[in-house]
């Protein structure tokens, strides 16, 4: 198969200067994403997996090492809009419908009216919200708010998607039921994906690929291959080859934690 | 019905009782002088009476101010100069003026603050230090120096007006237009917005909520700004030159009913935006 690189990080390290001295957020991290990979990033708090993925994301920049991606800069592909960021909080603006919320990446992105409603329709189609688009966001749960924010970085179709604990403020029942449709929706789009999780289950169910880090630097201490099918229903969570995985995920944020 | 009105209605009738019975004692020495000089007994019922009807009372009692308040506004003509009504528009219309200039200073002011290091380290103690100068000894200035330039009439008035009204505006939308998050302001970044775009998408929106009630207290302080404004130009127009005429000639009836008259209208402009409010809110889907 034609592996295509979308992330591609050698080296890289991101220092924060604080009052109590330098504080290592990310430290020689090497890691290659390739096209179409679900990837997790999963690590106690402090491991550096939202920097990383900040970093991707040009919101932070390092202090060493390179990372490109599509083979840019992270600035580079920002300005490109090559990417859709989801936020640990949905952020719906509260002055706008869900459709209003989606269409205000299009607005700014200057696509025309007509392409805006086609791709707002599109989208919650996508994310199971069609009907939704005049409801405001107070009108809907939490689950459902998180989907119209994945809507919205989906809608100007950008290959790649940057998930930072889109789930962490939601129960386990309504975790389960979004896990599904984010992978139904990872087959439907072929995206690549970064999902930063806290969830050793949550990682393992959803990835290609799990990037389990460590605190203080930040490093990566394991990248796992999955090798459970693309097509996962909810009860391979119970088969023998996804808890082998869990406990090597375990096992490496063991690891990591060794030196504490 | 009784839920709703009812403690307000029991707090009007106490004041209004606790009123009658000042009235009373604050004027008794003014009908007890009479009476010694007219060589007569004074009894308790005449005593009620006659401090409930004097022509210069220390305090009048209500009724006395509300027939002033009638005759002065709905039994003469809008234009006459000794209608309230006349005078209430002559205040307002700069009260009006100044807080429209206020609020666009005060927005602007707040957008630059907001947007720029510079000024947002500078700008804010001067707006501080400016209200903390007494408003009365500014006020002579502020005329004297735009007469100079040839500006008189409505504008002087209108500037003290906004002198106080921009204020609250300025304070209230450095709050609002900040009140993104870090998370939002990110969020725009991923997307390439310019300046431009994250101030009409989310900045001026979200400040919205902060805007209203600045414009409240901003729209209050108009008014007194332009009150005071009247006071030290010898204004024999507005609501400041009757409490100023009324304090000349111990009309005391005069300078209630003026001051009644002011309330009622801070009153009536602060409910006017508390409405323009509410429906924007309600457009905004921001009201539930």
């Amino acid at each position: 198969m034609n592996q295509e690189v979308v992330i591609e990080a050698k080296k890289l390290s991101l220092t924060f200067e604080t009052n109590d001295g330098p504080v290592h957020a990310l430290k020689d991290v090497d890691l290659t994403i390739n096209k179409g990979d679900f990837v997790s990033f999963i690590g106690p708090s402090g491991c550096g997996k939202t920097t990383f993925l900040r970093v991707m994301a040009d919101l932070e920049q390092p202090t060493g090492g390179e990372i490109s991606v599509n083979g840019m800069t992270p600035e580079e592909a920002r300005l490109k809009r090559a990417y859709g960021y989801v936020f640990q909080a949905a952020g719906l603006y509260p002055w706008r419908t869900i459709g209003g919320n989606i269409r205000l990446p299009l607005e700014i992105m200057g696509y025309s009216k007509a392409e805006q409603a086609m791709r707002v329709d599109e989208v919650l189609e996508l994310v199971h919200l069609d009907g939704f688009a005049k409801k405001f966001p107070w009108q809907l749960s939490g689950g459902m708010q998180q989907r119209a924010s994945i809507a919205r970085a989906l809608s100007f179709d950008a290959d790649l998607m940057l998930m930072d604990e889109p789930f962490g403020a939601l129960d386990e029942i309504v975790r389960d039921h979004l896990n599904e449709q984010l992978l139904e929706l990872w087959a439907a789009t072929n995206k690549t994906i970064c999902f930063v999780t806290h969830s050793i289950p949550e990682a393992v169910y959803l990835s290609s690929k799990i990037v389990v880090m460590s605190p203080r630097p930040g490093r990566v201490t394991d990248v796992i291959e999955s090798t459970l099918p693309r097509e996962r229903p909810l009860d391979i969570r119970e088969s023998q080859e996804f808890l082998d995985i869990a406990h090597r995920v375990r096992e490496g944020l063991r690891a990591g934690h060794g030196d504490d | 019905m009784w839920q709703k009105f009812g403690p307000v209605l029991t707090v009007v009738l106490a004041i209004f009782a606790l009123w009658y019975v000042m009235a009373v004692v604050m004027n008794a020495n003014w009908a007890y002088d009479k009476a010694k000089r007219a060589d007569v007994e004074l009894g308790f019922s005449e005593l009620v009476v006659d401090t409930w009807s004097q022509k210069k009372p220390r305090l009048p009692a209500p009724h006395q101010i509300a027939e002033e308040l009638w005759n002065t506004t709905a039994m003469k003509s809008i234009t006459s100069k000794r209608s309230l009504v006349f005078h209430s528009w002559i205040t307002l219309s700069s009260t009006l003026l100044g807080f429209a200039m206020g609020t666009v200073l005060g927005i602007l002011l707040a957008v630059g603050i907001v947007h720029n290091k510079a000024m947002n380290l500078s700008v804010m103690p001067w707006v501080i230090a400016s209200q903390t100068i007494p408003i009365l000894a500014i006020a002579p200035m502020i005329i004297v120096v735009l007469n100079a330039v040839g500006i008189s009439g409505l504008v002087p008035k209108a500037v003290i007006s906004m002198y106080l009204s921009f204020f609250p505006v300025v304070v209230g939308m450095v709050k609002g237009l900040r009140a993104p998050d870090a998370m939002q302001m990110d969020q725009m970044r991923t997307w390439n917005a310019s300046k431009w775009t994250t101030f009409w998408a989310l900045r001026w929106p979200s400040s919205v909520p902060y805007l209203f009630p600045s414009l409240k207290i901003g729209v209050a302080a108009a008014l007194v700004g332009a009150i005071v404004a009247e006071l030290p130009t010898g204004a024999v127009r507005g609501l400041g030159a009757r409490l100023l005429a009324g304090s000349y000639y111990g009309q005391t009836i005069q300078i209630w009913s003026a001051l009644l008259m002011a309330a009622a209208l801070a009153a009536a402009l602060v409910m006017v935006i508390g409405q323009i409010e509410k429906y924007a809110l309600r457009k905004m889907g921001m009201a539930r």
